[in-house]
């Protein structure tokens, strides 16, 4: 198993090279940022002369590839046109998205499996139409518009919540938020652990277990569940790193001052130090969540070894 | 084992969540007596030469106090820190200060203190954004050249006396010079901000009402009232709060919650609510801004004789009335002329000086474009960023306008780009083949601000590339006189040629807009659409 994360591992390296180098040409695209800077009024031209000196903005594209890659290396991410380092950044962005996206993924999988579980052994009654139903709506609403409409009833007409959250970004304030981020995964959660209960709910193992005289939760928390929750635990691991990617929405709705609004920034501004920073860490998050789910296999079936 | 193991991952899981969340809660410091505004996160770091849009400027209005400042009713340049600014010949001024003027770091305000700033704002290599506000300083051309390295390190025409006096020498005669001075770039700076300017621009120091508490860039500005402060405009409330929010829906869903107290942008969805909801709380009233769409003039198609005909045709094709109230809800108001109506009589604006050009005129505008050869190539594209400010809506409707006087769908499109960042290049590249938006929001509330850097030949932000010899003679006489209602007059017949070249079709002037809790009172906005913070009371 060692060896298997140790082969894993490497195998990141030129997927955060190559993911870098396209984000980093694909920013390039957008054209010059340096006008920008100056809003409506024509960049004075010596003054912006310096600024993209500054910002090696006037040394061919490989070159300034190469000098990123060689800050990147030595822990430097660049510095963002406000002045603020882009690891000082992460620092305040990341631990408040991670926070929103833990809300989320918990929301997700307590709701999202108990609901599966009881509309998989109940399948074809009332309760689990309801629950297909409703997960069929959940589905369609995209994200801003239960993000609005939750915010306007729980925060404004019902005051349970605050509408926004404060820059420190206490959990009890995003439990709202992350609701409304978890919304459209835990419709899929419920789905796929349904599929696979019903499916695994006559398997000869489960028969096997209830004749051996189990009693009927044993026999659906040990064996009935843990033998469905392969591809949900797939799903929620690729989450993870679709989360933190898509919370710019949600984000936005709540005023958080995470990763997205920190992406939504850079973009707006073309600031490519930001924008490749940030979305090359979300690489990695995406590519360690992936590794975790693998390794959760393990776990949760035995037969799979690694080698 | 097997369940021992389930227990690691769970324990695993609890820890990593731990961390993560780490210090969550605890929001600091009381609110009594401290107005929460909303706030957008400024494009450069808080210097005052540095800083070119609203954002931040609202920021150095409170934390900074200039020579002059632009009354917030009226507009009109007061002293502040300069006791008088003498000139004999409109060229080399003579500023005395006041004195009791101090840093809220006990550092006296001092003529140093304004030569330091200027000179550190002047010069090429501290790469501030402002700097062509100093070009009129005999000595810009060696601190600032136009490429390459600067000669001289301070500006020649600046000259310490003493403690208290310092003389300027202009390089060309700029009777409405001292008007400029209350723009946030003349601002002084304390010592400090020379000797540690990294700590100096994580925690501001100034000379204003209100003082830096604590500044977490990019989410929340805590700034307090300065007890000491020896000016007699001191904040009327214990402090300011200035959060960032990304979505000004968010920021008015915040206001109706009790959890915010002003906005000073409504957010053009809740415009048709916010009488409803705020009732006398909502303002609304005119601000420093015109809306343009301007002209390639550099564009051949553009150029050529007749199509100042084509130009003023499609000017009266606009139904500006209509656009102001159905789209924008009368926070913009039909313009007449070039400037604003802020201004006032006395400064420069003129309703209606853009004549019959600037009325609805359906049959007339269709004969004028005929007359004139037509639209190049039959139709035209309006350019507009599209990342922004919901332009769209109005470019539609105003091509919308323009199709059904002349009687052709396809005469007028919108032509979005991306991003502004792209927009402005292709500004500043000239490569607009067609009218594109443009806005203008004054830096001091003069008409040559709205006439010179936007129509003048290379001004800084002609970017039209508009040249009229008789234009640039008439503004540099406007300049030199010294009789301020003469040089008024003499603007206004420079907007006249405007008029009859309309390299820019006025649109509409911008009001500012703005709401606030039954927490606050005496709430107001200044000319440049800025509340006037230090005024507002908590009841």
């Amino acid at each position: 198993m060692g060896r298997y994360v140790i082969r894993r591992l490497l195998q990141m390296i030129p997927v955060f090279i190559g993911s870098t180098f396209l984000i980093f040409f694909m920013v390039y695209a957008l054209g010059d940022p340096v006008a920008a800077m100056f809003g409506e009024r024509a960049p004075d031209p010596a003054t912006a002369a310096q600024i993209r000196r500054d910002l090696y903005l006037d040394e061919p594209l490989w070159k300034q590839y190469l000098h990123y890659m060689g800050q990147i290396f030595q822990g430097n991410f660049g510095t963002a046109f406000n002045g603020q380092s882009v690891t000082e950044l992460m620092a305040s962005a990341f631990p408040v998205t991670l926070r929103l996206t833990l809300v989320a993924i918990v929301i997700e999988m307590v709701v999202g499996i108990v609901l599966g579980v009881f509309s998989g052994l109940r399948r074809g009654r009332d309760i689990d139409t309801t629950v297909l139903v409703l997960t069929l709506v959940v589905v369609s609403i995209p994200t801003f518009v239960s993000g609005y409409l939750l915010q306007f009833v729980f925060g404004v007409q019902w005051a349970w919540a605050a509408p926004s959250v404060a820059p420190e970004a206490p959990l009890n304030e995003l439990l709202l938020p992350g609701l409304v981020l978890a919304l459209v995964s835990l419709a899929y959660v419920t789905r796929l652990t349904r599929t696979s209960i019903a499916e695994n709910a006559r398997a000869d193992y489960v028969r096997t277990a209830l004749a051996k005289g189990l009693p009927r939760h044993r026999v659906i928390t040990r064996h009935l569940l843990r033998n469905s929750l392969i591809p949900v635990v797939t799903f929620i691991g690729t989450d993870i790193g679709a989360l933190m990617g898509g919370a710019i929405v949600t984000e936005r709705i709540f005023n958080i001052h995470g990763v997205g609004y920190q992406l939504y920034q850079g973009i707006l501004r073309q600031n490519s130090p930001t924008v490749v920073g940030f979305v090359t860490i979300l690489v990695l998050v995406f590519l360690l969540a992936n590794l975790l789910v693998d390794l959760l296999y393990a776990v949760l079936d035995p037969r799979i070894r690694y080698a | 084992m097997r369940r021992a193991t389930c227990a690691q991952w769970g324990a695993c899981a609890v820890a990593v969540a731990l961390v993560a969340t780490g210090c969550g809660g605890g929001s600091g410091a009381s609110r009594s007596g401290v107005v929460s505004a909303s706030w957008g996160d400024p494009q450069n770091p808080l210097e005052p030469a540095n800083t070119n849009e609203v954002q931040g400027g609202k920021v150095l209005e409170m934390l900074f106090r200039g020579l002059k400042r632009y009354n917030p009713k009226t507009g009109a340049a007061e002293n502040v820190i300069a006791d008088r600014i003498e000139t004999k010949d409109s060229q080399n001024f003579t500023v005395t200060l006041k004195g009791g003027w101090t840093f809220s770091n006990g550092e006296k305000v001092t003529a140093k203190s304004f030569v330091d700033a200027w000179n550190y704002g002047a010069l090429l290599s501290n790469k501030q954004k402002n700097a062509p506000f100093f070009q009129y300083i005999d000595g810009f051309a060696q601190v600032h050249p136009d490429g390459g390295s600067p000669q001289a390190k301070t500006l020649s025409g600046l000259v310490v006396k003493d403690d208290r006096t310092f003389t300027v020498k202009l390089n060309q005669k700029f009777s409405s010079w001292p008007d400029t001075l209350g723009y946030s770039a003349f601002m002084p700076l304390p010592q400090a901000f020379f000797r540690d300017h990294d700590a100096w621009i994580r925690k501001p120091v100034g000379n204003g009402p209100y003082t830096v508490d604590s500044y977490e860039k990019g989410s929340v500005l805590r700034m307090r009232k300065w007890g000491a402060y020896p000016g007699n405009d001191p904040a009327r409330n214990g402090g300011i709060d200035l959060r960032v929010y990304t979505d000004n829906n968010t920021a008015y869903t915040d206001l109706q919650a009790g959890n915010l107290d002003l906005v000073d942008d409504v957010p053009a969805a809740q415009l048709k609510n916010v009488q409803a909801d705020l009732g006398g709380r909502y303002i609304n009233q005119p601000a420093g801004i015109i809306q343009t769409l301007t002209f390639p003039m550099y564009d051949k198609r553009w150029s050529r004789p007749g199509t100042d005909k084509v130009r003023r045709g499609l000017s009266m094709a606009i139904d500006r009335d209509q656009i102001t109230r159905e789209i924008f809800r009368k926070t913009r108001t039909p313009a007449t002329d070039w400037t604003s109506p802020v201004l006032g009589k006395e400064g420069g604006y003129k309703a209606g000086l853009c004549g019959e050009a600037c009325e609805f005129n359906p049959a007339k505008a269709k004969q004028l474009i005929k007359e004139g050869g037509g639209l190049p190539g039959g139709r035209i594209a309006l350019t507009y960023n599209a990342d922004t400010g919901s332009h769209k809506d109005w470019i539609d409707a105003l091509c919308n306008s323009i199709n059904k006087s002349l009687g052709d769908d396809q005469a007028c499109v919108g032509d979005p780009v991306g991003t502004f960042a792209d927009f402005r290049n292709k500004i500043t590249a000239k490569r607009m083949s067609g009218p594109f938006r443009a806005g203008w929001q004054m830096d001091y509330p003069l008409i040559q601000n709205f006439l010179q850097p936007l129509y003048y030949t290379n001004a800084s932000s002609n970017d039209g590339k508009f040249s009229n010899a008789s234009f640039d003679k008439l503004v540099n006489e406007a300049n030199a006189d010294t009789d301020p209602q003469k040089a008024v007059r003499t603007f206004q017949d420079a907007e006249k040629i405007l008029a009859s070249q309309m390299p820019a079709i006025p649109l509409w002037y911008q009001n500012g807009s703005g709401g606030y809790s039954d927490r606050i009172s005496n709430v107001s906005l200044n000319p440049f659409s800025v509340p006037v913070y230090n005024e507002i009371k908590v009841n």
